[in-house]
């Protein structure tokens, strides 16, 4: 991409991240009315990384263990043929059987919703889950399916033409979620 | 940019370092989609696949088979035998006719080396070679090299030896260049009357005794000794060819280290192995028909999805979320 001028706007700075997950992991005690059952279930990559993070601020607030997981979804998507050269898939793993859990898939970025509609129909792949919730940090609206957040970290209205970049600290080496513009 | 694969799949010769390295990492996924309670992912929903198998085969046809079930392909098999090739059709009419019935892929059994290449020139659909004559069976050489790297942790530098009949076998020319290529150190060893002339030149170790290979090697891949080669004069009889060259464990004890028990089967026991070898703790005979099916997984996976052509029309439209 020679040609973009690119702009980039810092919608969350570490600080905000942080105190917005702190958020998020007590929205998921109250819904989840505790941490009986509960199993968080990140979506590769970042989604993987921000439910680690989660479920330790959960740890920490109720001294238990919650269970954790991963997915990837890219053998669910309903776009193989026009996603071009394959990425290299990621792994999937789940504690057990979900069979009556509460699972929350937690992602990065909540977009078009297919990404999530991929999650759903794997999870079901691995049980049938008491209930699942989804918990994402940045809602850029532009759904394409119907599909809603139950618990959201930044709402931000973003154009078609703009990009939510995430980048944390285990990757990325920072912790900010910018969204990038190229004029 | 990751590399594609092409349209076809016909052997490990084509294809490029990078290339190979991607087959075996895309596998890697699929080794836990076998593990599954439901043993499926929707990846290659709606496409169809046709097997076509000219010569007999148990474990190749159905590692393939359980590949494109798991990934959700519809299947069909067509066997020479009671099929319009008894009647004399050719490859191509046959291929033609199928191709007719919008499929998508076809994976190719033959007996003629180069079929899979003919094939895939021909048609339209993706061409999948699962060995055709003596020249090349890539997806056993894949699954070879994926077993090694598990059970060794890496490829390059790795001494593997081919042993056994390597003139006629095509298993040994896909070990030979996706080893050679991935920087594993190759040697074979076998009867003269079974080794290819001038095979050093293409930076091959020979040995003429087994004991040599097995004093070298950290990986022994024995092959199936065809029978059928003793009545054409290839070897004097099955039981001098296990006196020779079989791998037994009193010639493994000898060994400065344990060596990794490699073999593609259909084993022939008491004859180029010995049944404590081939069932002993360095055996990875079963692991290699494990990760069988996960190599044919990846190479239909990466075969079938991503139209790079499309690629920029799906960014367009938003895509995922991602």
């Amino acid at each position: 991409m020679a040609r973009a001028q690119i702009k980039s706007t810092t919608l969350l700075d570490a600080r905000a991240l942080a105190r917005a997950l702190q958020r998020m992991a007590v929205e998921i005690l109250e819904l989840a009315h505790g941490t009986d059952g509960l199993v968080l279930v990140g979506i590769q990559r970042r989604g993987v990384e921000l439910g680690e993070r989660l479920a330790r601020i959960i740890e920490k607030e109720e001294g238990v263990s919650i269970p954790r997981g991963a997915i990837d979804i890219t053998l669910y998507r309903d776009d193989l043929e026009l996603v071009g050269p394959k990425p290299v898939i990621g792994e999937t793993r789940l504690p057990g059987d979900l069979s009556g859990a509460h699972v929350v898939i937690v992602d990065d970025v909540l977009y078009t919703g297919r990404t999530v509609r991929a999650a759903l129909d794997e999870l079901a792949d691995f049980g049938r889950p008491r209930r699942i919730s989804l918990c994402v940090l940045v809602d850029r609206g532009g759904r394409e399916l119907p599909i809603q957040a139950d618990i959201v970290g930044k709402v931000a209205r973003v154009g078609p033409g703009e990009r939510v970049d995430v980048r944390i600290q285990e990757l990325d080496g920072a912790d900010e979620v910018v969204v990038v513009t190229s004029a | 940019m990751t590399p594609g694969l092409g349209k076809d799949l016909v052997g490990l010769e084509f294809l490029t370092p990078e290339q190979i390295r991607l087959i075996l990492d895309t596998a890697e996924p699929f080794k836990e989609v076998s593990e599954r309670p439901i043993k499926k992912v929707p990846a290659l929903r709606g496409k169809t696949i046709v097997n076509l198998f000219f010569e007999a085969s148990t474990r190749t046809r159905i590692s393939f088979e359980f590949a494109e079930k798991r990934l959700s392909a519809d299947t069909v098999n067509v066997a020479a035998s009671g099929s319009s090739v008894s009647k004399g059709e050719t490859l191509v009419d046959t291929a033609k006719n199928l191709e007719a019935m919008r499929i998508d892929m076809v994976v190719i059994r033959h007996g003629a080396s180069g079929a899979a290449q003919f094939l895939g020139e021909r048609i339209r659909s993706n061409v999948i070679n699962a060995g055709d004559g003596k020249h090349e069976h890539p997806t056993q050489g894949l699954l070879d090299m994926l077993t090694i790297r598990d059970t060794l942790g890496r490829i390059e530098g790795v001494k593997v030896c081919l042993v056994g009949d390597i003139l006629h076998s095509r298993v040994a020319r896909s070990n030979l260049w996706g080893l050679t290529k991935l920087g594993a150190e190759v040697a074979v060893c076998g009867p003269r009357t079974l080794l290819p002339r001038g095979i050093e030149a293409l930076g091959v170790r020979v040995f003429g005794r087994i004991e040599e290979a097995i004093d070298w090697a950290d990986v022994l891949n024995v092959l199936r000794l065809q029978l059928e080669r003793m009545e054409k004069g290839f070897i004097p009889s099955l039981r001098e060819y296990y006196r020779v060259f079989g791998v037994t464990a009193e010639r493994l004890a000898r060994a400065p280290r344990p060596l990794t028990i490699m073999h593609p089967g259909p084993m022939n026991r008491g004859v180029e192995i010995d049944s404590r070898v081939a069932d002993g703790p360095h055996s990875v005979i079963l692991n290699q028909v494990t990760n069988g099916v996960a190599v044919r997984m990846a190479v239909l996976y990466l075969l079938a999805g991503g139209r790079p052509e499309l690629a920029d029309a799906a960014k367009g439209t938003g895509g995922a979320a991602e």
